[in-house]
Formats: C-alpha cells, structure tokens, sequence
C-alpha cells in the first residue's frame, strides 16, 4: 500500500454513482403546436420561418414560409391573420405583428428575385386547375412541386382571382399579384387566360386530364328586392370592383349607397370615396358588432369619411334619393323592422350582400353534391365524382385567401396520392402550446411595432397603398417578440438549470439530450424551458 | 453596475445561452464547454438550489481566474452530498474543512500561494472560501470577520438556504422570520421563527468596508455571473451572499427551486445589490412587483400563515420586511435612491 497517510481507498469521481435511479419522472423534449400554426388555415409553419428571420436570414425564413403558402407577399397584404389572433404573445403584451414579418419577406422575395426550385422528378400525370385565384394557384403550385403537369384554365384576363376583381388596388397592388403569380408559372405551370372551362368534363377529356381541382369562386352578386324607380341606378358591388380593373370605370354619381355589412361593402365604399364620390354611406341591417366585416377595416373606412347607418334597410328606391327603415334588435339579437323611415340622397345604390357561385361548369358530372349552392367536398377535398376535386369559396369555406390557399395545398396531397393509387394521411398533430406551457418570465419587453399608415389625405383620393411595409429593423425587431411556442429555441436554459448537469448540449441547430444516468427528474428544466419544449412523464417502474 | 442586461433579442440577458447574442455576451453555464466544477453523480437532492448555485459560482470563478482556483469548503450539504469518501464530484482543487474554520483554512491557503509567488511560482493562484449560512453566519462568523478585517485576498461565498439544513432544518441567523425548521416549529402562540432575531451577513460585510460584497440568487444567472467576475478581478476580501432554495427544508416542489428563488427578489424579501468598501454601487431592480404572499404560499415552511384562519398579522410583518428592503435598496427604481 503506498497511499498517504490515513488514506485507505482510491479517490473517484462520483460520476460512479449514477444517480439517474432516483427519478421517478423523466424530462422529455417535444415539439409542440404554437397556437399560431394552429390557427393558420393555410397551414403555415409561422414559428418555423419565424426562427430564421430572427436571425436575419430571411430568404431561409421565406423558403420555410412558401413550403406551405407560394403567395406571403400578397398574403401579408390581405391575410386576416386569425394566427394573431391566437398568439400567445397576447398574454404577454400584444400579439406577434406575424402578417407584418410576413409581407415584409414576400416584398424581400420580390425584391431579391428569389425563385422556387424546379420540380425534381416528373410523375408524368396531367392535372387540370380550373380559376387562377388563390386557390387554384395554389393547387398548381404544390402539384408542380409533386412533379404532375399543371395546366390553369382561366376565364378572366388575368390571374389572381377575386384578389384581382374584388380586393380593390390601395389594399393590394396589382405588381404583387403578378410577381407572385409570375414565380408560380416560372416553375413549369402553365396559365391559360381567357379560357372559361364551359363543361368539365369535356375539358378534361380534351386535355387528357388525369384529375381536376377546380376553384371558381363565388362571383354572381346576391340581389335584393328593392322597389325602384327606372331613374335609380342599382348595381352590385363585384360588377362595380371588377370594372376598376377594366378601361371603363362604373359611373356612381356624388352620392353613393351601399348596402352590406362584409368586407366587400366596406371596399366598394372605399373605392366610391377614391373614385370622387362626396358621401359614400354605408347601409347595414345589424350593428357594428354584428357586422361580418373585420373591424379593423370598418376603422379604416370611418377614417376615410365612409359614413354608416347601423341597423337599417332599404325600403325604396327612387330617383335620386332612397328610404330606409331603422330597426332594433331583438332579444336573440336579430334586427327587426321599427316602421320609422328616414330618407337619403342617393345616386346609385351598391349591393354588396354577399356572392354565389356559377355552377354552371358542373352541369351532368355524376356523383356531384350541391348544398347551399356550394359544392359539397370530403375530407380529401375531393367531389363527389372521382377525380374531380374542389377547393375555396366554391365549397363550404369561410371565403377568404388565406383558406382558398389552405384548400389548394390540401387538396395537392390528396390528388398527388390519389394519383399514384394511394391515399394520403396527414402526419398527427401535436398537441397544442398554449400560453399555461411557457414561462413566459424569460421574455424581454418588446412593444409590437407598427405598420406605418399612408396619410389621409391621399387615402381618399388616390389608390395609392395604404397600409406599408415595415423596414428590416423593425421586422427583425417584430419577429424577435416570437416567444417560439412549443419549440426549442435553443436559449440553453435547460442546458443551464439543471443542478445535475444532466442536459447535454448538442451544438448549434442540433439542440439537446437529457443524460438520464444521472437525471434525478426534479423537474426545473422543463418549469424553466421558457417556450414549454419540455415534459416530464411518468417513469415506467 | 457589474451587470449590464440586454434587452430585446426575444429573451434577452434572462436566459442562460441565446442564439441571437454574440458569443462574447452569451454566459459561462451557456458554454458547451464548461467547467462543470461540480459534476454529475452529487448525492443532493432533487432540484437543490445549493448544488445549482455552487456550479453557477464556482463555474464562473474558474472561467474569470482561467482555472487557477483552490476551493476550502465548510462542513454542510455542499460538501456532504458532492464528497462522500472516496468520491467527488469536484473537479477543481478542493479541501474540506471543518464546520465552522473555513475563512480561516482560505486565509491559510492565500498566505502560503503569496509566499509561494514570493520563491517564484508563475501562476497566479487564486482562493474561494464556501460555506452554507449555518457554517458563515453562526459557528464560522468568528473567522470570516477576520479574513474580513485582515482584508485577506480570498472570496468567499455563501449559499444561503435558510437553515441547518444538512443536519435536519435547525434554524441558523439566517433563518427567516416566521419560517418553520425542526427548532422553530409551527406551534405555540408565535408559530416558526421569531421576529426580530438574526443577521443580514451581506450587511455586516460591509461594515468591514471590505473591496466588495454582493447578494445574488439562483435565479438571474447572468447578474450572478457577472458579480463573481467582478469580485475576481478584485484583491482582498470579497464576500457573496446567494441564495439558494432548498426543496426538502423549504417544502417546495423540486421543480419551483429557480421560480422561488426569483419571487425572493421580486417581492423584495431578498434583496439582491453590489457594494464596494461597504457603499451600495447597484441594484437588481424588481421587475414585476409581487405582494410576499406569493413567495410564502408555494412553501410549507410557511404553511402555517395560511390555514383555516390566516396569519394576516404575521403575513403583513413579512411585507414591511419586504417594503423595507424596497425602500432600503430601492429595488423598484434600480437603485436611484
Ligand atoms: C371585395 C372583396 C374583398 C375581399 N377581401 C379579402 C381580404 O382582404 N382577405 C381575404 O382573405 N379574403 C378577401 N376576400 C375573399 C377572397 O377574395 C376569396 O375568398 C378568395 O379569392 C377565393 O379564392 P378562390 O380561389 O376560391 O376563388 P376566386 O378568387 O374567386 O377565383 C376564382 C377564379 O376562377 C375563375 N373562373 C370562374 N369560373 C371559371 C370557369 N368556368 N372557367 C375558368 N375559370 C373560371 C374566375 O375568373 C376567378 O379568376 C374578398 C372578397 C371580395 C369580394
Ligand atoms: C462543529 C460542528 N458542529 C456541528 C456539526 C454538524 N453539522 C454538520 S453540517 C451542519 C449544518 C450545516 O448547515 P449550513 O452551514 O447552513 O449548510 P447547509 O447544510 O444548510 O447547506 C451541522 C450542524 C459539525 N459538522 N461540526
Ligand atoms: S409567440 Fe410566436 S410561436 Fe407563439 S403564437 Fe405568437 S407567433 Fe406563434
Ligand atoms: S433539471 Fe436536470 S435533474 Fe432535473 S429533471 Fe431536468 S435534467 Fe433531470
Ligand atoms: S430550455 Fe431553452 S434550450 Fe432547453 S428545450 Fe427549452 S427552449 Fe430549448
Ligand atoms: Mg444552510
């Protein structure tokens, strides 16, 4: 023995002594759903390509963007955002600004000329997409990146739909519309303008189609019955939108009426406004609450000089003036006439009461459902009639691009396998993070930034933009409010607080292990894990 | 201020590592590499704040002096559960002394490295001296007040969990007021630990007018790491006060040790400063005042306030105590007395 003195055993590491047997819950990572991917009826990875425009690098965050949605410049243009409106950063402050983040990579995309890659391989499959609106376009987008020929039959001059003929230019400027549209057919798809498809399937027979999806829209405008004398003019709101963009601008007069609560009401008004009109007033039935246009836009509108009568109808209509009648709601909150009459002055009167849709393409394809007038569609998003499938405001939606959008990617799945003989099967989801899974201490204070506004002045008289963009400070700035719910941001807390230095760190993007020789399972690094990355789950025995 | 924090960049300076920051202002725990001074395999309990804390402290200390450290460590949990003969889990140098001498066995080690450096040793050898509250501020007080007054080139730091906490939870005087141990127990007409009774060491440390003392808590990483640099970079006696929750003497989940430790600072029970030759230099401010109740709830060592008939009397004794240290180090506006 030639140890020193009173030393009788060896010394060791106490890594001998694998501590990992105490546990009796085991830390996990996981991925969770943020709330925001959640709600994004296009189905984007927000948090995902979020991630990267933090770090600045926005082509990556606009490739992670377009894997699921080809159009973000448009997109963060006329999105209504319901990812905002669940995100988890309202609880903290205010939401994430992610339609601002986002139009800012779509206008960088633009800018920068960034290009999808071509198709890898050819499946040698035809697919015919009836309408180039977001639906169809991005249908055609997706089954291109499958490698299927994609040929786009559509019946208008240009592509792009109701956001074209409806969402007038001071929302969304047409060289947007193009330059995304243009990338789309860059990749091999081929646009077909000024070809209504009369019958689907002779069109499909003689284009040696192998499916179809179709996305017409809804473009008939609804009518209402209101007495009028010859003199009034009466017209209705898509007609008066779809002839902005045509060499004849619609003649309204001084004095324009509209009448509708939705979002078309509150654009056709704003183009009376643009167009000279000295009052533009809207007429509604329900109250402002009530009304299905977004808030905000009603906002924008008041801010214009649109007026509005809540709670009337139109009675009459006669040369130069028309009658309404107040109404109060109900108890169940429905508006029920009050017999009080107010006259206004009036030189045309707008319908915008919502549109249906022409069928008329559809006409003797067996095995087709129609309810409510729209076309009825299964999980797959195909029709009745095999092989035919269908997508946005044609099928039971909630009519607006970013679901038309959602509608063309999932239907692109289901038509790429039920090509190939198969059927597809979304990958489950993960379960969701809501804001009780984060610690949402580690946060910085970080007020929302501000999407600047065009002044008021060219606001009514010109179809200038009005909503800009936001620089690259204050998008990175607005990106970095993302608390990355439910996935690991690799803020090294874990790694940090664990009293038993049981987390390894793997090295940058490749995240963490949890080392469970010596895991004790206390459980600090999945309370502390700011964005809920990590669970604790019961040990076996 | 030893510690700047960043703002912004999502999570800031509050997180342990962050992508988004440059290398050089991302922390020492946050380091693939890192010392791990304490390593796996420590017999401490689950989620214990002492084991934490000693890592974060000494990890930093090693980092500050490259590696040059010699550790004396007092009788306590730290040393019983990282060194049960003839295991460690220490991977610097590293000597257990008796319960209640370690300022005085650091002291030692100082002397003999500067005598060393005199007959021409290269390397600068630097001493920290740790110990639990019981070993500092009850039976080793005696030492450490004279390493102070010497101003002896040693750091020495204390994790504060509130009690004897190696031998059972006896009260130490640093015990807090109303808190139940095994010798202050919930029961009789004023139940836990009396009012009125026990030292604040960080202040008496600054009585001595040494070069520099602070308070820190395992909850704010980064401020923590800074003040062991900061005390690094300084000659002669430095003291740090952290504290430290313990799951088992506190009755708290193993998981809450970080989260109770920030409802410490942020209701201002403990307050966490930095003091240069006995005069306050910066505070840790508050970032979202809390009534205390929010500390003492998650506690059963505090259990006993809040029963059938809450203890509103004892609850709002705690608060002025907090209140006082609000207005004392001026926690709310970061010090701008
Ligand atoms: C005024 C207005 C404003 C709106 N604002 C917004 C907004 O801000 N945000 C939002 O999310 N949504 C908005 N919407 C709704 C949104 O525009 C639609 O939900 C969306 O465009 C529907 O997309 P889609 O692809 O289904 O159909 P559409 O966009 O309507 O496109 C259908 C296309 O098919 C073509 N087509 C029709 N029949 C045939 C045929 N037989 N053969 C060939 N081609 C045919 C049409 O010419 C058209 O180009 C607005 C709608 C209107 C009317
Ligand atoms: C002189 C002497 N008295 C008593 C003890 C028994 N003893 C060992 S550790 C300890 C308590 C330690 O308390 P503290 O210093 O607060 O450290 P903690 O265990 O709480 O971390 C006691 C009383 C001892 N080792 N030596
Ligand atoms: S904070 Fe980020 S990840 Fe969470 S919901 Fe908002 S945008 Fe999505
Ligand atoms: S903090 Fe460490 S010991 Fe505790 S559960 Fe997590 S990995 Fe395990
Ligand atoms: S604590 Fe940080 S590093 Fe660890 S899993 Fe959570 S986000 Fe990722
Ligand atoms: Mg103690």
């Amino acid at each position: 023995m030639d140890k020193p003195f009173a030393i009788t055993l060896d010394p060791g590491s106490s890594l001998a002594n694998k501590t990992g047997s105490w546990r009796t819950f085991r830390p996990v990572y996981l991925d969770r759903l943020p709330p925001c991917n959640a709600a994004c009826p296009a189905g984007e990875n927000i948090q995902g390509w979020l991630y990267h425009a933090e770090s600045g690098d926005y082509e990556q965050a606009w490739r992670a963007l377009t894997e699921n949605n080809p159009l973000p410049a448009i997109m963060g243009r006329v999105c209504y955002h319901p990812c905002q409106g669940a995100c988890n950063r309202q609880f903290v402050d205010s939401a994430v600004g992610i339609n601002a983040v986002e139009r800012f990579l779509g206008d960088e995309a633009i800018k920068r000329g960034w290009a999808f890659g071509k198709p890898m391989k050819r499946s040698g499959k035809r697919v015919l997409v009836v309408g180039a609106g977001p639906s169809g376009l991005s249908a055609a987008y997706h089954l291109a990146r499958y490698g299927h020929a994609v040929e786009i039959h559509e019946a208008g001059p240009f592509a792009g739909g109701m956001m074209r003929f409806g969402i007038p230019k001071y929302r969304l400027p047409r060289e947007v519309i193009e330059a995304e549209v243009q990338r789309i057919l860059d990749m091999g798809v081929t646009l077909k303008l000024n070809t209504k498809v009369a019958n689907i399937a002779d069109a499909m027979k003689a284009g040696h189609f192998d499916a179809a999806f179709l996305a017409v829209g809804a473009h008939i405008g609804k009518r209402a019955f209101i007495p009028a004398a010859d003199a009034t003019r009466i017209v209705d709101a898509i007609s008066v939108l779809r002839s902005m963009e045509g060499e004849e601008k619609p003649m309204l007069g001084r004095r324009v009426v509209v009448y509708g609560g939705g979002n078309t009401a509150i654009d056709v008004a704003r183009t009376a406004k643009r167009m000279g009109a000295e009052e533009a007033i809207i007429v509604y039935r329900r109250t402002r609450e009530k009304a299905p246009a977004h808030d905000s836009e009603i906002e924008e509108a008041l801010q214009e000089g649109i007026m509005v009568k809540w709670l009337s109808t139109i009675k009459q209509a006669d040369a130069g003036e028309i009658t309404i009648e107040k109404m109060a709601l109900d108890d169940k909150g429905f508006p029920q006439p009050t017999g009080e009459f107010e006259k206004l002055a009036a030189d045309s009167v707008v319908l915008a009461l919502g549109q249906d849709v022409d069928l008329g393409l559809l006409e003797g394809v067996p095995g087709l459902e129609v309810k409510n007038g729209v076309v009825q569609v299964g999980p797959n998003m195909m029709t009745g009639h095999a092989g035919i499938f269908a997508g946005g405001d044609m099928v039971p939606s909630e009519r607006t691009v970013t679901v038309a959008v959602g509608h063309g990617k999932k239907a692109a799945r289901h038509i790429d396998a039920w090509l190939a003989g198969e059927a597809y099967a979304p990958p489950p989801k993960h379960e969701v993070a809501t804001f009780d899974k984060l610690n949402s201490w580690y946060y910085s204070e970080a007020p929302h930034q501000v999407r600047p506004v065009l002044d008021i002045i060219r606001r009514q008289s010109t179809f200038e933009e009005v909503v800009q963009g936001l620089d690259e400070g204050n998008t990175q700035f607005e990106a970095r409010r993302c608390l990355s719910c439910g996935n690991c941001f690799e803020c090294d807390n874990c790694y940090g607080v664990c009293p038993d230095n049981a987390v390894i760190k793997l090295g940058p993007g490749k995240r963490f292990q949890f080392n469970y020789d010596y895991c004790k399972g206390c459980g600090v690094c999945a309370t502390e894990c700011p964005c809920g990355a990590i669970k604790m789950v019961p040990e076996e025995n | 201020m030893s510690f700047q924090p960043v703002k912004f960049y999502q999570t800031g300076t509050f997180t342990v590592g962050n992508r988004l920051l440059p290398p050089e202002e991302r922390s020492v725990q946050a380091q693939a590499k890192r010392y791990n001074s304490i390593n796996s395999g420590h017999r401490a309990c689950q989620g214990c704040g002492e084991a934490l804390g000693a890592r974060y402290a000494i990890d930093a200390a090693m980092e500050a002096v490259d590696g040059q450290l010699i550790c004396a460590n007092a009788t306590g949990c730290l040393e019983v559960f990282s060194t049960p003969y003839p295991e460690t889990s220490w991977q610097v140098p590293w000597i257990h002394s008796l319960f209640g001498n370690t300022a005085a066995v650091a002291t030692g080690i100082a002397a003999a490295l500067k005598v060393k450096k005199q007959q021409g040793e290269p390397r600068n050898i630097r001493v920290v001296a740790q110990g639990g509250d019981g070993g500092t501020t009850d039976i080793g007080f005696g030492c450490l007040s004279g390493m102070f007054e010497r101003n002896d080139d040693v750091l020495y730091i204390c994790y504060d969990n509130g009690g004897y906490m190696n031998t059972g939870i006896q009260r130490s005087s640093a015990t807090p007021p109303a808190a139940r141990t095994a010798t202050t127990m919930a029961v009789g007409a004023e139940p836990g630990n009396v009012f009125g009774q026990g030292k604040f060491v960080p202040a008496i440390a600054m009585a001595h007018e040494i070069p520099y003392v602070a308070t820190a808590t395992v909850a704010d990483l980064r401020d923590l790491e800074a003040k062991v640099r900061r005390a690094m970079e300084i000659r002669g006696a430095r003291y740090i006060h952290i504290l430290v929750p313990c799951p088992l003497g506190w009755g708290t989940a193993s998981n809450e040790t970080i989260r109770i430790a920030r409802l410490a600072k942020e209701t201002g029970m403990f307050p966490v400063f930095e003091a240069e030759h006995g005069e306050v230099k910066s505070v840790l401010a508050i970032r979202h005042p809390l009534p205390v109740e929010e500390y003492l709830k998650p506690q059963k060592r505090y259990a006993h306030l809040f029963g059938k008939t809450p203890q509103v009397e004892v609850i709002a004794r705690l608060q002025e105590l907090a209140d006082r240290n609000i207005r004392k180090y001026g926690l709310l506006d970061g010090g701008e007395r």
